[in-house]
């Protein structure tokens, strides 16, 4: 039977955003190709997990509730998905392009010989004439990622070895109720025939999960600072200006390789993706891979010495001058003219 | 406790941290030849993880590991100067066009020529990809526990290694039996310097296919210290299905690329000076962006 299967992640017995964003993505490739939408969750004490999936238009949802499924280990839920999707043979399986996805997706891609597209940004449905073959297949899954550094966004498709599989980047797709009274049929999964005491031979000792005190994605301002902030201290600036506007500070994977900056607050293609209201880059080049992050923000202020700095060609206010003079006066000016 | 064997899997990258605008050629293809090479940042990281351990309890051996076109040995060689006691080439041009898929395969039956291993290590992603797909496709091929996203290994012991996990939201500690692998984030200790002393002793290490055939000076000098010689191995040398391998063991294809131009938009652009600055803050405030 054909259909579009999404992996959902849970953490503290709640599906995660990404997992809902995932569902509302895949109702529009499954309404594409006219099929169903599944959906697989496995975790512990999750009596009400199937209604926070249903209303994204879910037709059937696999369950595996177990203690020892919640958190996330590799191994059973390695185990069972496999179980799973060896059986159903979807066409599509998505996983969040988060810690997880990124660790159990290319374990089940071994694990059934198939193709694995990281870190996608877009999906959608189309054909592909294979020349050598002299045939066109139909309703394949585009798979389409920034690569290169975020210098090119590549298609890529497989039409021979299924299921096609992605990851997807975090906060990319919108999330949509598709109808809070649908009805999915509720398949649950006998665990103790699939899994065995060998899939539970790693331990998790110690664990430790920040209740996302950052929302990069949720500010309306965002003051982020690249390589050229040049250090630590200069960041303090940066995060004095964050506070007095009431926004967030962010930062390039330069900055974040510096040290400069927490990895958790790092923008671009392999960070978070925001649209703010107003985005101030602050010593930041515009490396594609930053920019592809944060090209949505409603207006773009760049402060850089550079005045051929990429990211210019994407701002409203170029300031030519040094991050440590300009962030300063905008903070003695905002104070003096704020009512 | 006993020496420990760990290969490390590295790779060797164009520099794409570092691309400018004459790295695209007008018609929207990577021009290669504009950007550098380099030891993917994250697998250096695991190979200072490997060093570490090496460190930590005598006697280990570490073997990198890389797949790739002739130029790689150059990482191999970068690993000799580091602290790296083996180095291993995958290299034929049945391989090329591997994706991750097809890549896994091929290091896996080159790790399985290995009489016996304790670690797989490798960085968490290469920079070319961002995939990190690799390193569980390979523990899942070998049939062995995967510990992703390693910041620090805690404790090891002859048949179980602690590490802790640096996680999207937080970290992790995680127990694993041996034989495991492990990927590397670049949260760990950065790699090690070369040292003077093994640049001396390892600049001439090459693979056979570096050599000229009227090198004599080379070939003399490899045959008297043949550590020196990287071991080269091609498809038959793994014994690997070519109809797994390269461009046809490979599901994913490229279906096309599209070039990302960035939009220029009408900038007021403006000095650092006070009136400047205050001009902008002012008319910020004015359209209710800020205040």
């Amino acid at each position: 039977m054909k259909s579009v299967f999404v992996y959902c992640e849970v953490e503290n017995h709640k599906v995660a955003e990404i997992s809902q964003e995932l569902l509302s993505t895949g109702k529009k490739l499954a309404a594409k190709l006219g099929c169903r939408l599944e959906a697989m969750v496995f975790g512990s004490n999750f009596d009400n997990i199937s209604s926070q999936i249903s209303p994204y238009g879910v037709d059937r949802i696999f369950t595996a509730n177990d203690d020892r499924l919640e958190p996330y280990r590799t191994l059973p839920h390695s185990a069972i998905a496999t179980h799973i999707l060896k059986k159903e043979a979807p066409q599509i399986v998505l996983f969040g392009a988060t810690s997880v996805g990124r660790d159990l997706a290319p374990r089940l891609a071994s694990a059934l010989n198939c193709g694995l597209t990281a870190d996608t940004t877009i999906l959608d449905i189309g054909d592909h004439f294979v020349k050598k073959e002299k045939k066109e297949y139909k309703d394949l899954l585009y798979a389409i990622r920034p690569a290169f550094g975020g210098s090119i966004m590549a298609n890529i498709i497989n039409w021979d070895q299924h299921p096609q599989m992605a990851t997807v980047r975090e906060g990319v797709m919108k999330k949509e109720i598709f109808d809070d009274n649908y009805k999915s049929e509720i398949v649950e999964v006998d665990v103790n025939t699939i899994v065995n005491d060998e899939d539970f031979v790693v331990k998790i000792i110690e664990r430790h999960i920040e209740e996302s005190d950052v929302n990069l994605k949720e500010a309306p301002i965002i003051v982020s600072g690249g390589y050229g902030v040049g250090s630590k201290e200069n960041f303090e600036h940066l995060e004095e200006l964050a506070l007095l506007l009431g926004g967030e500070v962010g930062g390039s994977r330069a900055a974040v390789d510096a040290g400069f900056i927490d990895h958790n607050r790092q923008i671009g293609q392999t960070g978070t993706t925001v649209r703010p209201k107003l985005y101030i880059a602050a010593g930041i080049s515009g490396a594609i891979q930053h920019t592809a992050g944060m090209q949505d923000a409603s207006m773009i202020i760049s402060i850089n010495n550079d005045p051929e700095a990429p990211i210019n060609s994407l701002a409203d206010y170029v300031i030519n001058g040094d991050v440590g003079v300009v962030i300063p006066k905008m903070i003695k000016f905002y104070k003096a003219n704020a009512k | 406790m006993r020496p420990l064997k760990i290969v490390v899997l590295i790779k060797q990258v164009p520099d794409t941290r570092h691309v400018g605008p004459d790295a695209m050629k007008p018609d929207g293809t990577v021009n290669r030849g504009k950007l550098d090479t380099v030891f993917n940042p994250d697998d250096l990281h695991a190979l200072e993880l490997a060093l570490n351990l090496k460190d930590r309890v005598p006697g280990t051996d570490v073997t990198v590991m890389t797949m790739g076109p002739r130029r790689a040995a150059d990482i191999i060689r970068d690993s000799f100067y580091r602290g790296a006691d083996n180095g291993i080439m995958i290299s034929d041009k049945r391989f090329g066009g591997a994706d991750t898929l097809a890549t896994s395969y091929t290091l896996v039956k080159a790790i399985q020529k290995l009489p016996t291993y304790d670690i797989i290590m490798g960085g968490r992603q290469a920079i070319d990809g961002d995939t990190a797909q690799v390193g569980p496709q390979c523990a899942e091929k070998l049939n062995i526990p995967q510990v992703t996203y390693v910041e620090e290994v805690i404790s090891i012991t002859n048949d179980e290694v602690v590490a802790k996990r640096r996680l999207s939201k937080g970290v992790e500690t995680v127990s694993s039996p041996l034989p495991c692998l492990m990927t590397v984030h670049g949260a760990s200790p950065a790699c090690r310097s070369k040292e003077a002393k093994r640049v001396m002793q390892y600049k001439y290490a090459r693979t056979n296919s570096e050599i000229r055939r009227d090198d004599e000076f080379m070939k003399t000098l490899h045959a008297k210290r043949p550590y020196l010689t990287i071991p080269e191995w091609g498809v038959e040398d793994i014994d690997a299905d070519v109809t797994k391998i390269g461009l046809p063991g490979s599901p994913t294809k490229v279906k096309s690329i599209e070039s990302i131009v960035l939009t220029a938009s009408e900038a007021k652009v403006l000095s650092e000076s006070d009136s400047d600055i205050e001009m902008m803050i002012k008319e910020l405030i004015e359209h209710h962006t800020i205040g």
